[in-house]
């Protein structure tokens, strides 16, 4: 009788002490449900939907057009350019500052340009870019005057795959120097140290040892760097206008608008956005995490 | 040998960032013709429109940085004193905003919010304006809440939490007294990035029409020659200025990491 009086005493008290734990984190899932899932449903679920409501896949279809095909085809050329020469780049300089015997000195100062580097995205990054490469810009009017290289005769244009590929390095390079500094300096000495005692020379130590251990890192940064650039807008709105047909500038178009006629492809067309940046995050999340079982 | 490539390489890219900065400094002191003059910066600073927008970014980014601490500061003392089960599915969600391209967030809101909806914040300046703000806090939200949570990490909350209820104090008193000041240094330089952001912000604005900074650079840009270059070296130099404050208080703290 009395131990049945205490055991259903006990469920009782539980419940009443539960939510007040769930309610301190009330206003944080209520704000993030509001302004962050719930938006992007609606554009995921608009997507599969008419303009009545009932359900469809022509707007996925609509995609397939020769326009927004190629949107989609330059929007990725773009940002794989980028990101692989972002990378490249961005690697080289971190190797020389962390592994190529340059001055300490070096490292903080470059660490913290490129915390502003890569925060110097947008708008004015595009005006930077035009006031260099632009047709009257400095570096442009070097070449013309005193080298006597005409960039314009040579099918340079800063409106253009290139100008915008270029302009993006800005950005990337610093991001690529942010993410695989900490990785370089996670290789430690004593596995080149092992390499030499076994007798490995200086290449297979890099292709037996470092590289495996590093591709993780640069393949899950290379895609970071990819979803950067398919994602930006106003850099390339700001350099080109309207004029190169990239994905980020049609679904701007498209919301100001209506320019393909259809509100309902706008919604597949961010859609299509959604799917690009989600593969490319999933894939720097996993290979990240593959890579902090070497690098801690 | 080495040395002669790592110096090459070291070379190489910092020309790469110097020449756009040299070209942007250099093109906006030309506006007078055959001379170096700062014309072009006492045409934009002048500008009504400039100090308009200026402002209008400026006091957004404020009210941004406001509402982030109230939103983030509470969650991440929370969730790592009671809910530490959550912790991996919150720290998903506020990176999610890096994830979703910040066009396609506010083509939701603009189709979930519009003035035909159950709840109508586009239909008023005031409404587009809370909206917009809690666009910016979305957008900074990945750097608020880790530079918070680095900074909850450095302390015991628990002792702390506890030694205050023991004295009798609330939870607003344990808040505001104890662990505000505490994480102190984690929530400025969140605010410093939260502002750097804000101020350069253009995609959100521009499709929202509200009056900033980003869209009146980008205006600004398509009509003008010398200007925009005057501003592009304003915005670069407070973004330089934000990010040196984060290191400056970042210093001020042992062990604490800028979210960068």
């Amino acid at each position: 009788m009395s131990s049945d009086s205490s055991a259903a005493s006990q469920p009782t008290r539980e419940p009443f002490r539960l939510p007040l734990h769930w309610l301190g984190a009330a206003p944080f899932a209520i704000f993030v449900l509001l302004f962050l899932i719930m938006p992007t449903m609606r554009i995921v679920i608009g997507a599969f939907q008419t303009p009545d409501g009932s359900f469809t896949l022509d707007n996925i279809r609509g995609l397939f057009t020769t326009s927004i095909l190629s949107a989609y085809w330059i929007s990725i050329k773009i940002s794989i350019a980028s990101a692989l020469l972002g990378c490249l780049v961005g690697f080289s300089v971190a190797a020389a500052v962390v592994l190529g015997g340059l001055p300490k000195w070096i490292r903080g100062p470059l660490l913290t340009f490129s915390g502003v580097a890569s925060n110097f995205a947008g708008v004015p990054l595009a005006f930077a870019f035009l006031a260099t490469l632009g047709p009257v810009g400095l570096v442009s009017m070097f070449l013309k005057t005193q080298v006597g290289i005409d960039l314009r005769a040579l099918g340079f244009n800063i409106l253009s795959f290139w100008g915008l590929t270029i302009t993006y390095l800005f950005f990337q390079i610093p991001l690529m120097i942010l993410i695989i500094t900490p990785a370089l300096d996670g290789l430690k000495r004593e596995w080149r140290e092992a390499a030499q005692i076994l007798g490995a020379t200086n290449g297979q130590y890099w292709r037996l040892v470092a590289f495996p251990i590093l591709l993780p890192s640069f393949l899950g940064t290379l895609a970071l760097l990819f979803a950067n650039a398919f994602g930006a807008v106003a850099t390339a709105i700001a350099l080109t206008g309207s004029s190169l047909s990239i994905v980020p500038i049609l679904l701007f178009a498209q919301i100001r608008g209506d320019v393909l006629g259809n509100p309902h492809l706008g919604y597949a067309l961010a859609f299509g956005m959604i799917v690009v940046t989600g593969i490319a995050n999933t894939i720097y999340i996993w290979l990240r995490a593959r890579s902090e079982r070497w690098l801690k | 040998m080495k040395k002669f490539w790592a110096w090459g390489a070291l070379i190489v890219g910092l020309l790469y960032f110097i020449l756009p900065l040299l070209g942007m400094t250099n093109f906006s002191l030309k506006m007078r013709r055959g001379v170096y003059s700062f014309d072009a910066y006492a045409v934009v600073l002048s500008d009504p429109r400039f100090q308009e927008t200026f402002t209008y970014s400026v006091v957004m980014a404020l009210f941004t940085i406001a509402f982030g601490v109230l939103l983030v500061v509470p969650t991440a003392y929370w969730v790592r004193l009671k809910l530490p089960g959550l912790r991996p599915y919150v720290e998903f969600v506020t990176l999610l905003p890096l994830v979703i391209p910040a066009i396609v967030i506010v083509f939701g809101y603009i189709r979930l919010y519009n003035t035909s909806s159950w709840l109508p914040l586009t239909g008023s300046i005031t409404g587009t304006n809370i909206l917009l703000m809690f666009g910016y806090a979305t957008l900074s939200l990945p750097y608020m809440y880790r530079a918070v949570d680095t900074g909850l990490r450095s302390i015991d909350i628990t002792t702390l939490t506890e030694a205050a209820q023991s004295l009798g104090a609330g939870w607003t008193t344990i808040l505001t007294r104890i662990i505000l000041p505490n994480v102190l240094v984690a929530v400025l330089s969140g605010a410093f990035l939260t502002f750097a952001i804000v101020i350069g912000e253009f995609t959100m604005a521009a499709l929202l029409n509200r009056p900033a900074f980003g869209p009146y650079m980008q205006l600004l840009g398509a009509n003008r020659a010398y200007e925009p270059a005057a501003l592009a070296v304003i915005a670069f130099a407070i973004t330089w200025g934000c990010l040196g404050l984060i290191q400056l208080v970042s210093r001020f703290q042992k062990g604490a990491q800028s979210p960068v």
